[in-house]
């Protein structure tokens, strides 16, 4: 079973995965209040997601991107905003030869 | 695993539970203990190992033939099926989700094969549902780092080689693993529990040990966000599992007793109080292990939504198997409040369910945040 977020991976830019990370957040925020999502906003510090999130976000990031993050990756850091999840991202799939 | 292998493990599941478990649990719920012969006899089944994967030792069972395996331990004996829920299921998946490969290969064979069996010490005095509060803390020395707390509650402790533990340092939660012949290391058993009454549980003091950096598990601040909620996904889903397995036992009970108890010359069961009771049970359980093999297919490919569909799993299941249980007292009488048989054991038994890897009223408040994300129309 995949995420419906799925996306073919030959066509992904960095763009491109921010705008799917983005989309994914804005999907999992709070619906009582309609908040601005910047690119640079750490999610947990703003009070958007609880650390609860993170291990949601690791999945969706392995299987929308089919990359594998490394235990040296999982740091909240890695997760804590939309630029750095796609800067993480992109350096996963150039470590892997893409 | 071949789908002919899994039905093999389920078989000798079945028959190591009916015939070998089933009958000594209450002996093992009475005397707040389980026999090493068990944990023996569930390491050298391959049990402990059983939804690790084979390359490290394990069986390999995909999430679904492990929910089975754990319906069927859990179903003759809970104590049992906790160790399930704290070695294989919070600690070694744990490990193979998240650790680093030389953590995987100091750990992972000899806890797929039960040679050394593991606990998880997150539970403090002060810190349960909110576990992010833990006090028990670590600091950088060297290539070490060092540990100093007191955990309460955990389940094997008092038997347990290794120890999941969640410290914090400055309010960066990480996770390490801690070994028992560690300096510094001491447990204490613990004894009055509504349940559980068989899973060694015990405080855990930890003064000033020192463990190697390699066995940090994931990074630096990755302990609350990253290894608790991956331990308390896979618990959630073992304790979901165990639910069903206590309200399939109930329903037995219940059914057993009502086809055979004679009052005012007939059959309770034929009294139509008594099939609403029966009725509930049988439509209850059948949902909730519907369920849980739902929470299992989303496991199985790392789904996002995984998290969420075994919230949703666990609370149904343990709130049916408190009801199923709690029902088959009723059914049973004076029979049922009464050790003699096993209902008001099954009984204690799901209360715990409820409370221990998330609270109910934690899934709830879970559960309704995801569907004010899903369901409310967004125009």
């Amino acid at each position: 079973m995949r995420d419906e977020a799925v996306v073919n991976m030959a066509d992904v830019t960095v763009t491109d995965a921010a705008a799917n990370i983005r989309a994914y957040l804005r999907e999992n925020m709070t619906a009582f209040k309609d908040v601005e999502l910047h690119d640079e906003d750490n999610i947990f510090e703003r009070g958007f997601f609880t650390s609860l999130f993170a291990m949601q976000l690791l999945h969706y990031v392995e299987s929308t991107f089919d990359v594998e993050v490394p235990d040296d990756y999982i740091m909240l850091q890695n997760f804590s905003s939309v630029r750095r999840l796609a800067d993480m991202v992109a350096d996963l799939r150039r470590s892997a030869g893409e | 695993m071949s789908e002919v292998d899994q039905v093999d493990v389920i078989a000798r599941a079945r028959s190591f539970a009916e015939t070998e478990l089933a009958p000594r649990a209450a002996e093992f719920d009475r005397e707040e203990r389980l026999p090493r012969d068990v944990v023996e006899r569930m390491a050298a089944e391959g049990f402990l190992g059983a939804s690790i994967p084979a390359k490290w030792g394990g069986l390999g069972l995909d999430p679904l033939a492990y929910g089975e395996l754990t319906e069927l331990i859990g179903k003759a004996c809970a104590s049992t099926r906790a160790l399930l829920t704290v070695h294989t299921s919070i600690v070694a998946s744990t490990l193979v989700e998240l650790a680093s490969k030389r953590l995987k290969e100091k750990y992972l064979p000899a806890l797929a094969r039960g040679e050394k069996i593991a606990c998880f010490a997150l539970s403090e005095e002060n810190a349960g549902s909110d576990a992010a509060a833990v006090a028990t803390s670590y600091t950088r020395k060297g290539d070490t780092f060092v540990l100093s707390g007191r955990k309460k509650w955990t389940s094997f402790a008092g038997i347990a080689d290794l120890f999941l533990v969640v410290a914090s340092d400055k309010g960066v939660t990480s996770a390490f693993i801690v070994e028992r012949d560690m300096p510094g290391v001491d447990t204490r058993p613990m004894s009055g529990f509504l349940g559980n009454r068989a899973t060694h549980i015990a405080e855990v003091a930890l003064d000033d040990v020192e463990v190697p950096a390699e066995n940090l598990i994931a990074g630096v601040g990755a302990g609350f966000g990253f290894v608790v909620n991956t331990a308390l996904l896979h618990g959630r889903y073992s304790i979901a599992w165990a639910g069903v397995a206590l309200a399939q036992a109930a329903l037995e009970e219940m059914c057993s007793y009502a086809t055979r108890r004679e009052q005012f010359g007939v059959k309770i069961g034929t009294r139509q109080l008594v099939q609403k009771m029966v009725a509930d049970a049988v439509t209850n359980v059948a949902a909730a292990r519907e369920l849980c093999r739902r929470a299992g297919r989303f496991l199985a490919p790392r789904s996002a939504d995984a998290a969420m569909e075994t919230n949703i799993a666990k609370y149904f299941s343990s709130t049916v198997a408190q009801r199923a249980t709690a029902d088959a007292v009723q059914v049973l009488g004076g029979n049922g409040c009464w050790s003699g048989f096993p209902a008001e054991r099954l009984f204690r038994e799901a209360k715990i369910l409820e409370v221990i890897e998330g609270t109910s009223q934690l899934q709830q408040i879970m559960i309704a945040d995801f569907g004010y994300k899903k369901h409310a129309r967004k125009n």
